[in-house]
């Protein structure tokens, strides 16, 4: 576990180097965060029904900007390009588990930048904005109860988010240029995982498919037990799901990736 | 190495197939030749303490292929064609414990791919192999603990982490003691000339910085046995000289098994004992370097400086290999005319100034027999 760990710290470290990075996305996505809340105003504003109330979709915009990097909308680049360039090659060289050591990875890949950009952001959603903009706050959660179950969700999410990433990698194997699949994949997780509109805004028809998927996991579910959408005594389901939903990934990630180490073909030199 | 004299044969028909295949794609055959030139290495060891045995070790790749031109690409598209590619077929050698190891053979040989089987890296499609009793695709975990890799042309150091964050991450995940591993660190940054880059990030190296970097990290585990895929590749002389001074310590000072391939035959020539050469997936020579010479060729060159002009020097049973205003050098076969009577030939007829007598660069060695 040791040599893990260790993968897990360094990558954190090297992660949280990219400050400035983490300042641009902030302001990204306060700017988008804005543009999302604005739209989804008009269309409360212009529809007497709503399956989610306009106070818990606005802090489900809000955490879903603040944790969007939790999305694995995109490959981890490093291991890409160990891909595409061959120096997987010493990853095998290694005394560890290859899906383990990307695994560890993913969880660093999928926090560091996330924490980044999340603590700043909740301070502003929570506190600069009401002041500014009554209405356009993300709330507190109505109990300590859903906090606490909120940050069980989150840490499933990012073991959901990690297993997934990894999954991802694997399917890099296959082809050179390795982004097919990633891109794939992220698209539907950015559609599918509630960052372009509201999973509870979908029609009813679609949402036992889009709740089936892994994809929900990992915003739309936390950022619902968070708000309070989901009701604390409910959020265990969530966290049972996220598991589930990560060990089925990590088995077919692991059985993907033994296939391909036995029909590895590592080009030039 | 007894096993591999019991084994001649099958390496035979190897090489025969091997040269049938070659003839097809137009170039000269040399099977049946080889065959009987063979050298067949001589150790005293027997092959159960042989610390890598590999046995008819082959490998085939399966690859896509398209036609050219926009067609091609589409057809591409709805059916693939493929087409197996054998990168090793028939490979068999083995190697004592501390022993140090050229490989080499030209581009596409089969050098790395047997490296990267015997690194665990690879599955092969047939054949045995086993080191220090494990095979290495097989327990990979408990395999790499006991081997160290570098690969030349990539590095193994975390690029945005200084080198000494680098070592540490090998230390954790390769469960090294800490204070074995300061002591191997110390060692190793004292040998290596380390000191001042230690705090450097891997991007901001020099590559015979970064080098030396690798070897380090190749070792903090202290393997019995390094794999080191082109390791001098690409590096000034001064690099060059640090690496092969560093090689040749660990394996005289630690007794480290070396496998080292590489293109620049200077390596060889400082390092290695034994040289195996493999060009088309099959080895066509393993020997000490000189009998790799007395089989491809037992010529020698006698480089002459005379007094005046140079150029009507030259003697009926020598070729002259280059001429340049004083100086020139004779390839002469020792068992058509002996050096002695070649010196008493030309000195008689000019007046020379200085001469020597040398073998051949193992480089000419080499490429006279790739061209075979």
């Amino acid at each position: 576990m040791m040599g893990y760990a260790a993968i897990i710290a360094a990558r954190f470290r090297a992660l949280l180097q990219y400050r400035a990075a983490a300042l641009g996305g902030l302001f990204t996505q306060i700017f988008f965060g804005l543009v999302r809340i604005m739209i989804l105003r008009a269309f409360y504003a212009a529809s007497s029904h709503a399956p989610i109330s306009l106070a818990n979709v606005t802090g489900y915009v809000w955490l879903g900007q603040a944790t969007l990097l939790l999305l694995p909308w995109r490959a981890d680049e490093d291991v890409a390009e160990q891909i595409r360039t061959g120096t997987v090659v010493y990853e095998l060289t290694r005394p560890l588990d290859l899906w383990g050591s990307w695994f560890a990875r993913s969880l660093a890949w999928r926090t560091a930048p996330v924490f980044l950009r999340m603590l700043p952001m909740f301070v502003i959603a929570m506190v600069v904005v009401p002041l500014v903009a009554p209405g356009w706050e993300l709330a507190p959660p109505p109990s300590v109860a859903s906090f606490v179950m909120w940050v069980a969700c989150f840490a499933g999410a990012v073991i959901l988010s990690a297993a997934l990433t990894a999954l991802i990698n694997v399917t890099m194997m296959w082809t050179i240029a390795g982004d097919g699949m990633p891109m794939m994949i992220g698209t539907l997780a950015t559609m599918f995982g509630g960052l372009v509109i509201p999973l509870p805004l979908f029609p009813d028809w679609l949402k036992p498919v889009l709740y089936a998927l892994p994809f929900a996991g990992i915003l739309d579910l936390p950022s619902r037990v968070f708000t309070g959408d989901i009701a604390a005594t409910q959020a265990v389901l969530v966290v049972a799901d996220q598991l589930a939903w990560a060990l089925v990934l990590a088995l077919v990630g692991r059985w993907l990736l033994a296939r391909g180490l036995r029909r590895l073909v590592v080009q030039g030199g | 190495m007894r096993y591999c004299r019991r084994r001649t044969n099958a390496n035979h028909a190897n090489l025969l197939c091997h040269g049938e295949r070659r003839r097809t794609v137009s170039q000269p055959s040399y099977g049946a030749n080889w065959a009987t030139n063979r050298i067949v290495h001589e150790t005293r060891v027997s092959s159960a303490a042989m610390q890598i045995v590999v046995e008819d070790l082959a490998k085939t790749f399966r690859v896509a292929e398209r036609t050219a031109g926009l067609a091609g690409a589409v057809r591409g598209l709805v059916r693939r064609k493929h087409r197996d590619v054998s990168a090793l077929a028939g490979v068999s050698f083995s190697l004592a414990a501390g022993e140090l190891v050229g490989y080499i053979g030209p581009n596409g040989a089969g050098k790395s791919t047997t490296i990267k089987v015997l690194a665990g890296i690879l599955v092969p499609t047939s054949g045995r192999v086993e080191v220090a009793g494990r095979v290495p695709w097989r327990e990979r975990i408990e395999h790499v603990r006991r081997i160290g890799v570098v690969f030349g042309q990539r590095t193994q150091l975390w690029w945005d982490l200084p080198v000494v964050e680098s070592l540490d991450m090998l230390r954790h995940i390769y469960k090294v003691p800490a204070d074995a591993f300061r002591t191997q660190r110390d060692e190793l940054i004292e040998l290596l000339d380390l000191a001042g880059i230690l705090d450097t990030p891997v991007r901001q190296l020099s590559l015979g910085q970064r080098m030396r970097a690798d070897l380090a990290a190749s070792l903090v585990h202290a393997p019995e046995i390094l794999f080191l895929d082109e390791p001098t590749i690409g590096l000034d002389a001064v690099s060059k000289l640090a690496v092969r001074a560093f090689v040749k310590r660990l394996n005289r000072e630690r007794r480290v098994t070396v496998i080292l391939t590489t293109h620049d035959m200077d390596d060889i020539e400082a390092l290695c004992d034994r040289v195996i050469v493999i060009d088309g997936g099959a080895i066509v020579s393993d020997g000490t370097l000189a009998d790799l010479r007395n089989t491809v060729t037992r010529e020698r060159w006698l480089t002459v400086d005379v007094a005046g002009d140079a150029s009507e020097v030259g003697d009926a049973d020598a070729t002259v290999i280059r001429r340049e205003g004083e100086r020139v050098c004779l390839a002469f076969d020792p068992e058509v005319v002996s050096p002695a009577e070649l010196i008493r030939r030309v000195t008689s007829r000019h007046e020379v100034r200085d001469l020597f007598v040398e073998n051949p660069p193992i480089e000419t060695v080499i490429a006279r027999m790739y061209q075979r």
